[in-house]
């Protein structure tokens, strides 16, 4: 090492500002966060994004509907049936078209189960960011049962395009209910596992009580929204306040914590799976049989107008604005996406905290970077 | 909530003050000079304060820019969409990110597609895309290397 190197000495006032990403395996995705640190300390963080902007809303203005439903599963790729739902449900709002009730009643049952999956997800990843490499291999067990589900049905696993505006694009598989009645059975056993490896555990604890708070005022005023804003007690559970598709016939409660911290927003994502699998046991046994698609069109022209949808994904409030002014293709599709409102208030949550526990919060905000570059 | 209470309200309160068609959720338009106070207003109305912004975005019409403002009351679960015209050749509009530090990320968004620049914006920088790209999402748009039209 030449002498020139060995004689930097970063004195206390100077700022010391790294790099954190875009290839950091903890933002799980091309992120980069500029961090300026004092010792061990964070005192601000600059969120960089771009790194994987595709364009999504330029390329659905020369897309029809159906055509658009596809780029969807690109964005929030582990909410990839939610954010299909979204567009499908704003075309359908828009032509006023009812779709039959066993469409609302499987549509509803998917969207839980992807809920699941990236709540499985979330969970091994999020235990493997603060050192417990157990917890991948837990969860990504589980996480093959659901996939089989889909691969099943769709033939895909994780992006599987299955909704077409007036309904799906197919019936499911005869062995669809069997299958999903075996893994809610197999999943209730294997859930308290989870809480025995990582929710009890005392390091766990450590590391995530009393970490990056988030008052409620802050999150409603960042517009932080799904689990992480229901973890600061802000009530924001689409499904719950605007019902969708077949959340109206089921009883679930909104899982509330008014703590704020890091271990209030994985509880809060722990408890989201145990009502998913209470939402889809009430269905499972139900679902009427009046065809899986209304009579559509070939071409669908929306009416001139602008037409918006909520929607809850597993990571918060998606809202899709649709501006038609009658020809086949938008004019204007804005996606409001969770991950863009959740990752900005990391500087607030972050600074003041130690670097090491900046991995712990952005684990607890469940960032998918793909939804924030769109 | 009563919204038609809400548009006398802001009626007495505000000139120029009309009614959105065209859209599903219940709306107003209004000038864009005063449009800084007019959010005020919705932030503390009394009758529940429209205090979570939950979508800001911009739309391109051809020969203007359509800003819109998608607030909601979280105690009364009201929702109102603010629009307002803004000129095309020189579209400046007040920033909103002194009420809702969302829409400091949001109006950056839309500075960087649109070009639409927002007056006294704490940190006004490009988010996505490079300096010397253009603004994707206006209609005349032309990237001569990626041709997306058909």
């Amino acid at each position: 090492m030449s002498e020139e190197v060995k004689n930097i000495i970063v004195s206390e006032n100077e700022d010391y500002v790294i790099n954190m990403g875009p290839q950091h395996p903890s933002t799980h995705g091309v992120l980069r966060l500029e961090v300026c640190l004092n010792g061990e300390t964070v005192k601000w963080l600059r969120p960089h994004c771009g790194y994987i902007h595709r364009g999504i809303e330029k390329m659905c203005e020369s897309l029809t509907y159906p055509q658009i439903i596809h780029l969807t599963d690109r964005m929030d790729y582990l909410s990839a049936h939610i954010n299909n739902e979204a567009v499908c449900l704003c075309v359908e709002k828009a032509l006023e078209v009812e779709v039959p009730e066993r469409v609302k009643y499987i549509r509803t049952i998917l969207a839980e189960l992807t809920r699941l999956n990236s709540h499985q997800l979330w969970w091994s990843a999020f235990g493997m960011d603060l050192g417990a490499l157990t917890t991948f291999f837990y969860g990504l067990r589980d996480r093959e049962k659901i996939l089989d589900i889909f691969e099943e049905s769709f033939g895909s696993r994780l992006l599987h395009s299955f909704n077409t505006p007036g309904g799906l694009m197919h019936d499911v598989h005869p062995n669809f209910q069997k299958h999903i009645k075996e893994f809610i059975k197999y999943f209730r056993k294997k859930l308290p596992e989870y809480n025995q490896l990582l929710t009890d555990n005392v390091i766990f604890h450590e590391r995530s009580k009393g970490v990056g708070y988030l008052t409620k005022e802050e999150a409603i005023a960042w517009g932080v929204t799904g689990p992480s804003g229901r973890g600061s007690g802000f009530e924001c559970d689409i499904r719950k306040h605007y019902p969708y598709s077949a959340y109206d016939k089921v009883e679930f409660n909104e899982i509330l914590y008014t703590e704020g911290d890091t271990f209030a927003r994985y509880k809060a994502r722990m408890d989201e799976m145990w009502e998913s699998m209470n939402i889809i046991e009430q269905l499972v046994d139900n679902i009427p049989d009046d065809g899986h698609t209304a009579k559509m069109k070939a071409v669908l022209k929306l009416p001139e107008g602008e037409y918006n949808q909520r929607v809850e994904t597993a990571r918060g409030e998606l809202d899709v604005l649709i501006k038609s002014d009658g020809n086949k293709t938008p004019t204007r599709v804005k996606f409001r996406s969770p991950n863009f409102n959740n990752l900005f208030v990391l500087n607030k949550i972050a600074s003041g905290g130690k670097i090491a526990d900046l991995v712990a919060i952005s684990g607890s905000l469940d960032l998918v970077i793909p939804d924030i570059d769109r | 909530m009563d919204i038609s209470q809400l548009k006398i309200k802001l009626g007495e309160k505000f000139k120029g003050i009309e009614e959105a068609d065209k859209i599903d959720l219940s709306g107003f338009i209004v000038p864009a000079d005063q449009l800084h106070e007019i959010i005020v207003f919705l932030k503390e109305y009394e009758k529940g304060k429209f205090n979570y912004l939950f979508n800001l975005t911009c739309t391109d019409n051809g020969d203007s820019f359509t800003m819109l403002y998608y607030m909601e009351s979280v105690e009364e679960r009201a929702n109102v969409v603010v629009k307002t015209n803004i000129d095309r050749e020189k579209p400046v509009i007040p920033t909103v990110a002194d009420l809702f530090p969302a829409a400091e990320y949001l109006e950056r968004e839309v500075y960087d597609l649109f070009g639409v620049v927002f007056e006294n914006h704490p940190d006004l920088r490009r988010l996505f895309l490079e300096d010397d790209f253009g603004y994707p999402l206006r209609k005349d748009f032309k990237d001569e290397i990626n041709i997306i039209e058909r």
